[in-house]
């Protein structure tokens, strides 16, 4: 019996996060298939198997890649696995949980380990605690945790690719836009280093003025808390937290930021925590690996600078 | 049209949780219980339905022990017309409770059903995806606005992970509401007292014919490990020179 790993991509590559799928994966023991679907995903789905580990690529044109339809399609390919793994982003949190019930069994979310084929560990209350828990069921259905397994490498792999049906279902919902923010900075969750901004940051202006130039020093992605994008400072996907992006990257900066436990859910994996803070007492000096008690308008400028001095 | 919002009595979100003694579960007693702040705003994104003339009744349910009718009668002071409580053990899985609801919101002929995206307590976010499923209905998860046209196409925001995305559906659907889909109303204390007023029914697994079996034991629950502690430094020079020789990080 074999895995079947979901990808995330835009059809024409694969997201970062299916090669932590991956991992997690072959952490469970078997054939790993990889399933790609989309529009014209072709591309994507042969860059599937040069991926390590995994051994065969499916892919399918879906007319219509909507909720409804990428759950029918995982719903019938399904019985044949004994895993179904995603990664926790909001693609797979999305329409994975339609399979589980489709299917009549359990999902279980936001896994950072695995135990044994039948036993994963999960955080609950945003990372406070975490739960043992055991599926009682013999298909499971999963969703990593993209930080909580190191990414398998780009390549080195010789998948053998199968391609099934297209599918025109119409499906109930549709998309009509997207509007993604595209920058030139690193992706927020693949960075290795972040640079997130707070409600101390006081304005949109100012968190740009601030942030960018020390961003653009370390060649760093920026993050918010959810105030900050509340407040309009920064779009919605900036969000770090139990309810934004969970990342750990090897440095992460946190400027004006207060370490409300929501938030630190989203980051407190991070390898080394900054924290710059005007109140000593903020709680995200607990996390802290340096904690530096200051004002970030003169913090700010000083540290930017003092990296373009030392690159 | 008939809007069902499924809501949740959870641990406060500023309290900070704890595992109980035996280990297998987390301490709840004597601590402040909320509702789940999710459900809140998604609560107020059907009474403005109503407000808008769009709906003609809001109904709360939980699925829970007797103590959740707590959090039924604050969905009621807050707009709600009426409410369920379906009898079910504190730790019901999310599966489990999308059966549950899906046997209120067939029976109560329900058109749309507006979830919270997760449950503070368990993190899952699988409710609301696995209701519309049961259902046969599409979804907006995530939704940061809601637009709804008198034949029953409904425009929704979502919040993912690149930006934002407008996906179109029709009635009945499910949609589960996100942070910024609006700032919930405080219930007044005069609509407190009505709240008490307002019909609370009850109803059983059984009476719905939903069995309940879990699909997961849960074997620990415990602290993760903790992150060592680290230290203060005086200033900008001092940071950036353990950053490099000491972290090497830069
Ligand atoms: C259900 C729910 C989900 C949530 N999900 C998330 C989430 O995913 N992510 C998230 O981040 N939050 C989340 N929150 C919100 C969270 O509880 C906090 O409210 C939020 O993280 C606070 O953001 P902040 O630290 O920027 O603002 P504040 O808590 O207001 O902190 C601002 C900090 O800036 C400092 N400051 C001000 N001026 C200066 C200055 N000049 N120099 C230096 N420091 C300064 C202050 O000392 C303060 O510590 C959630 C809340 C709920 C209820
Ligand atoms: N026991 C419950 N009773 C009523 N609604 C619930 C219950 N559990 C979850 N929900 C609903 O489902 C949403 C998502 O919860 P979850 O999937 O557990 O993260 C919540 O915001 C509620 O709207």
């Amino acid at each position: 019996m074999a895995i079947l790993v979901i990808a995330e991509h835009d059809n024409h590559s694969l997201k970062g996060a299916t090669r932590h799928s991956i991992a997690a994966a072959g952490e469970l023991g078997g054939d790993i298939h990889l399933l790609v679907a989309g529009q014209n995903c072709e591309t994507a789905a042969k860059f599937g198997q040069s991926v390590p580990r995994v051994s065969l690529v499916k892919w399918v044109e879906l007319d219509n890649p909507s909720a409804e339809n990428l759950a029918n399609l995982v719903t019938s390919l399904s019985p044949s696995y004994t895993h179904v793994v995603a990664a926790a982003t909001t693609y797979g949190k999305d329409w994975l949980p339609r399979v589980a019930a489709q299917l009549g069994v359990a999902q279980i979310s936001d896994v950072v380990r695995i135990e044994s084929p039948d036993t994963f560990v999960r955080p609950i209350y945003a990372g406070s605690l975490w739960t043992r828990v055991r599926s009682l069921d013999s298909l499971r259905i999963l969703t990593i945790r993209t930080t909580a397994f190191e990414p398998v490498a780009e390549v080195g792999g010789m998948a053998s690719l199968e391609s099934l049906p297209a599918d025109h279902a119409a499906g109930h919902s549709r998309r009509v836009s997207q509007e993604l923010h595209t920058s030139e900075r690193p992706d927020l969750e693949s960075a290795r280093i972040v640079v997130s901004g707070g409600r101390g940051l006081g304005s949109a202006e100012h968190f740009r003025e601030l942030l960018e130039p020390l961003a653009d020093q370390l060649n760093a992605a920026l993050g918010a808390s959810r105030a900050a994008v509340d407040l309009g400072y920064v779009p919605n996907d900036y969000q770090v937290g139990q309810t934004g992006k969970t990342v750990a990257p090897e440095l992460y900066i946190a400027v004006g930021i207060s370490g409300a436990i929501q938030h630190l859910a989203g980051m407190k994996d991070s390898k080394v925590i900054v924290a710059i803070n005007k109140d000593a007492e903020a709680p995200i000096f607990q996390v802290a690996d340096y904690g530096l008690v200051g004002d970030l308008n003169q913090v700010i400028p000083a540290l930017t600078q003092a990296m373009a001095i030392t690159g | 049209m008939k809007v069902l919002v499924p809501v949740k009595r959870v641990l406060d979100y500023n309290i900070k949780p704890r595992p109980r003694q035996d280990g297998m579960g987390v301490e709840l007693s004597g601590l402040k219980m909320s509702m789940n702040p999710f459900d809140e705003i998604a609560m107020e994104a059907a009474v403005r339905l109503k407000e808008a003339g769009m709906a003609e009744e809001v109904i709360a349910v939980t699925c829970g022990p007797a103590s959740s009718q707590e959090t039924l009668r604050t969905a009621m002071a807050l707009g709600a017309d009426r409410s369920f409580h379906v009898e079910s053990p504190a730790d019901i899985e999310p599966l489990n409770v999308a059966r549950l609801l899906a046997a209120v919101a067939r029976r109560e002929s329900i058109q749309l059903v507006i979830c919270g995206k997760q449950a503070i307590d368990d993190d899952s976010n699988q409710t609301g995806q696995m209701l519309a499923a049961l259902l046969g209905w599409p979804q907006a998860t995530f939704a940061s606005a809601i637009e709804l046209d008198p034949l029953g196409t409904m425009r929704v925001t979502r919040e993912i992970d690149g930006g934002l995305e407008i996906v179109s559906l029709r009635l009945p659907a499910v949609i589960t509401a996100d942070l910024r889909l609006n700032e919930p109303r405080f219930a007044t204390l005069p609509n407190i007292m009505k709240a008490k007023k307002k019909p609370l029914d009850l109803l059983t697994p059984e009476q719905l014919e939903v069995g309940i079996q879990p699909h997961l034991q849960c074997l620990q629950v415990f602290e993760p490990p903790a992150r060592k502690s680290g230290i203060l430094v005086k200033d900008v020079e001092e940071l950036v020179l353990r950053l490099r020789n000491e972290a090497k990080v830069i």
